[in-house]
């Protein structure tokens, strides 16, 4: 017999209650349960951060995280990032920098830059390009070298603290 | 993509999908005495199991159509017997890949260990047992290319002689998507529709018709986002063709997405090369002759379809690249061995010629007392010597090889690397700039492609262009791009020649069904071949546009021009007719037409180039810590020319991206074996893929020499970052330990192998 658990959780502001397996990950879940299937595996151990979702506004790895310990929980994926059709400027950022290629990490990234950029939002400072550089050390990308998704990150940063600026 | 509306095959869903895990063999080499799947068979949710005999031995064969080479069959599943950790001997279709997974763990197999062949060594020693029966010495291809037979003499006359033995390690593609497929058989259209993470749909189609039995056209072959590839993916993976057999069986959908342990171990590796080199110079550093003797270990199979001649074929080849070498000899092998077969891993074999050639000159200029990069210059092939050909017959388009290297030097200079070199020197670290100078060969077409001889000989490409009624325009190809940009660079190739905004091409790809058979994406082949024949094809189109046109403008047709949307007579601002009037008539309003111009607008073209080669020069200055012996990249410069360039965004992410994987090779990764052929390399915590932490910026300088050999004027470069990459970082490092004896001829150089030659040197 299964070990089935009912759970409710809310997943980019949808509520949803769905009955899971004890040893479904969450990355599973979230992909082939709930349909947000631009949360990736790359790794399936933690290393690579492809997986990278926010936990109530924390990033985490979704590979490691089984969906029965996301009950009662916040989550948010790369589909909650644009409002509708229109990027948010992160992921505009990504775009405009060639910060992605085959696109495989780029939700992890996101998701990892987002949870930065809102964290550091208050601080009134620009990130430098090594504290950028040490954050986008988190995840792995084998495409671009990273230099296009550093690049997107500091300008998002550059772009939403002028735009806060008083 | 950014939206996270990517459709990677994982990501596909089909209503009653079953999915498939694989019992492997935890053994390098082992007979297989009797499996018994009642178990797995027995277990809550599984839905079916499968071995060799019950799906009646099917198997992969990848033919080289030379008398140096040994065909051997790679089963699709291990019959009688296993060749390295990780071969499949069973598939197990579930209900869900969890059971999946603990159904392949309850599959029982006998073995009978046998000796593990793991390396070049044993796979050469005197009673070496052979890997396979048939396969006398373990020695799949043994190519003596060039011998030339002044060598000898010219050895024993040289001023200098410089010998060496280089060595790269076994490594691993590493896409951050593994290979996964989805097969589903289709009653409708009496066919097999398998989506798969490929370079190479046509190929896969091609090796599961033959592999199974059926024809090409009930199989049809979808590439959908794929994440990644570099290589491994322009294979046929044996689980992909036993997922297809299964749905086939089954009628019903089959998943498998492998794990990265299965990526790491269980799929195909490459670069596990090793280089006997002797290089004779005269007094004033220009080289004379060049002899090597090269040792792929290939691992267990050859794999289909290009087979594990790849790597040697192309050492042996292209060994002198940009030098002038007037005497040379190659002898190339492939050695199989108990370990994961290998696929064209990006740069096949260039990133080791490379560094190879590159230490011969910069060993060269040390024993003459000379500047390293002024031996490279005396022996490049320069300005007024293009098209260059060498000894090897290969002949070279225009360059800019003598260029790239001067401008790098300025650029090094003037960006003040060598007084940082010795800031870093006073502060206590070992410092050191190195460069590398290559050109990388690119768009092989068929007449270059068959002189390898392959029984499935790639080259060509095809694509068709068509307009719809209104005016916006589908180009099919059979190239497969999946992170390369093909999609913005393709659209900006068509649109120029139809006169509209690339906004209004859209590119179809990756289906076997939607074009014509093709090629995929490897070799840096797309954006010439693939954007060639796109590029052919819409001058068809501009040529149809042109006629009705004409007719309606009552014009002649050559004074016709199609720009800004709109087709327009030369000279004569007033007369215009938007193209997509012109599409609409052809359409809709045939009957007023002449017969030639009516029902449609589109074309098909191929193109066949013999190749191009794109250039290079990489410099860059690494800082080495004396205590930790970590290595680290302070700054890194290329200076490229792929002629023509379509799209500098594109044509700088794969340079960055390839730099990376170069940098990686040189100094991180390294796919380990134990002597009883146990992988060591199972996880992202034993092989080491750089982060951003591990990277610096990559500046980028480019050079234009447009091609004469590509549609566009463009070059293939694909890989040039990673073949680069490698022999600068050497030279770099080198530089670093010159006040030592220690000089390094192999990759990846390890803090532990720093530690250990600067302690066996006092000098630590």
């Amino acid at each position: 017999m299964k070990d089935i658990h009912l759970i409710r959780l809310r997943v980019n502001d949808r509520e949803h209650e769905l009955a899971v397996e004890s040893r479904r990950t969450l990355a599973d879940m979230l992909r082939h349960d709930l349909g947000y299937t631009g949360t990736h595996l790359g790794c399936e151990h933690g290393i690579c951060g492809a997986c990278t979702v926010l936990v109530d506004g924390s990033p985490a790895r979704a590979c490691l995280m089984f969906g029965v310990q996301a009950d009662g929980r916040e989550i948010r994926t790369v589909e909650g990032l644009a409002d509708g059709e229109q990027l948010s400027d992160l992921q505009q950022a990504f775009s405009d920098h060639h910060g992605l290629q085959c696109g495989f990490c780029t939700p992890g990234f996101l998701m990892l830059a987002e949870a930065y950029l809102s964290d550091t939002a208050s601080d009134g400072t620009d990130p430098t390009e090594a504290q950028v550089r040490e954050l986008v050390a988190s995840n792995l990308c084998r495409c671009t070298g990273y230099q296009g998704i550093i690049e997107a990150v500091l300008a998002t940063a550059r772009s939403r603290r002028s735009a806060g600026a008083p | 993509m950014l939206l996270g509306r990517g459709r990677f095959t994982g990501d596909l869903a089909r209503t009653g999908t079953w999915h498939a895990a694989f019992a492997r063999s935890p053994f390098a080499a082992a007979q297989v005495d009797a499996i018994d799947l009642s178990a797995a068979l027995t277990m809550p949710g599984v839905r079916a199991a499968f071995t060799a005999a019950e799906l009646g031995h099917p198997y992969l064969l990848a033919i080289l159509e030379r008398a140096e080479f040994t065909a051997t069959r790679m089963p699709l599943l291990a019959g009688d017997q296993v060749r390295y950790v990780g071969e499949p001997v069973a598939v197990v279709i579930a209900d869900d890949p969890y059971i999946a997974e603990d159904a392949a763990e309850v599959v029982e197999v006998e073995w009978t260990p046998l000796p593990a062949i793991a390396g070049l060594d044993a796979a050469r020693a005197a009673d070496a047992r052979q890997v396979h029966r048939e396969l006398a010495g373990n020695c799949l291809v043994d190519l003596i290319m060039f011998d030339d037979n002044r060598l000898e003499e010219i050895f024993a006359t040289a001023p200098v002689v410089v010998e060496g033995v280089f060595t790269s390690a076994r490594v691993a593609a590493l896409p951050m998507e593994g290979r996964a497929c989805l097969a589903d058989w289709d009653d409708r259209d009496e066919q097999l529709v398998i989506h798969v993470s490929t370079q190479v749909p046509h190929q896969v189609r091609s090796g599961i018709a033959q592999a199974l039995g059926v024809p090409e056209s009930g199989v049809r072959v979808i590439a959908p986002d794929v994440g990644g590839g570099f290589g491994l993916k322009c294979v046929v993976g044996r689980e992909e063709v036993v997922v297809a057999g299964a749905a086939m069986r089954l009628r019903r959908p089959v998943a498998w997405t492998e794990d990265r342990q299965e990526n790491l171990t269980a799929s195909f590796h490459g670069h596990e090369q090793r280089y006997d080199v002797r290089a004779a110079f005269d007094a004033g550093g220009r080289i004379l002759g060049l002899a090597a003797e090269i040792d792929c270990d290939v691992g267990a199979y050859s794999a289909f379809p290009f087979t594990c001649a790849v790597e040697p074929l192309m050492a042996a080849t292209e060994l002198p690249g940009v030098y002038k070498v007037p005497a040379y000899r190659a002898r190339g092998r492939g050695i199989a061995s108990n370990k994961a077969p290998t696929a064209p891993y990006r740069g096949v074999s260039r990133p080791q010629i490379v560094l190879v050639m590159e230490q011969l000159m910069e060993r060269a200029a040390r024993r003459l007392g000379m500047d390293p990069l002024q031996v490279r210059r005396i022996n490049l092939i320069g300005p007024g010597e293009f098209p260059y050909t060498g000894v090897t017959g290969v002949s070279y388009d225009e360059g800019s090889y003598r260029e790239s290297l001067d401008l790098a030097e300025q650029r090094v200079t003037a960006g003040g690397w060598p007084a940082e070199r010795d800031r870093l020197r006073q502060a206590g670290l070992r410092a050191g700039i190195g460069y590398s100078c290559f050109s990388e060969r690119t768009a092989y077409g068929t007449p270059t492609m068959s002189q390898r001889r392959m029984r499935m000989t790639p080259g060509y490409d095809t694509a068709q262009v068509r307009m719809d009624p209104s005016g916006e325009v589908i180009v099919t190809t059979g190239t497969c791009g999946h992170g390369q940009g093909h999609e913005t660079t393709f659209a900006q190739i068509v649109a120029d020649r139809l006169g509209l905004h690339p906004g209004q091409v859209r590119l179809r790809q990756g289906d076997t069904d939607l074009s014509s058979y093709g090629w995929g994406t490897f070799g840096s082949r797309s954006i010439v071949i693939g954007g060639g024949a796109a590029g052919r094809a819409a001058e068809q189109v501009a040529g149809q546009l042109r006629q009705v046109a004409a007719h309606l403008l009552e014009a002649s047709a050559a004074d016709i021009e199609l720009t800004g949307g709109s087709a327009r007579i030369r000279g004569d601002a007033g007369a215009a007719v938007p193209i997509s009037e012109l599409a609409r008539v052809v359409y809709f309003q045939a009957h007023t037409l002449p017969e030639p111009l009516r029902y449609g607008l589109e074309a098909r073209e191929s193109f066949d180039p013999p190749g191009t080669f794109s250039n290079s020069c990489h410099a860059v200055l690494v800082a080495i810590d004396p205590g930790t012996c970590e290595i680290r990249l302070r700054r890194y410069l290329v200076v490229e020319d792929c002629g023509v360039v379509i799209n500098p965004l594109v044509v700088e992410g794969q340079v960055r991206g390839g730099v990376t994987q170069g940098v990686a090779a040189a100094l991180f990764e390294r796919i380990r074996y134990d002597s009883d052929g146990q992988p060591g390399s199972a996880t992202l915590m034993d092989y080491l893929a750089p982060t951003a932490a591990e990277i610096c910026p990559i500046d980028i300088v480019h050079l234009e020499t447009p091609s004469a050999h590509s549609e566009t004027g463009a070059k293939g470069m694909g890989e040039g970052g990673t073949i680069g990459a490698p022999a600068a970082v050497l030279s770099a490092i080198n530089d670093a330990l010159s006040d030592t004896p220690v000089c390094f001829g192999h990759i990846p150089v390890l803090p532990e192998d720093l530690h250990a030659a600067l302690t066996r040197e006092g000098a630590a």
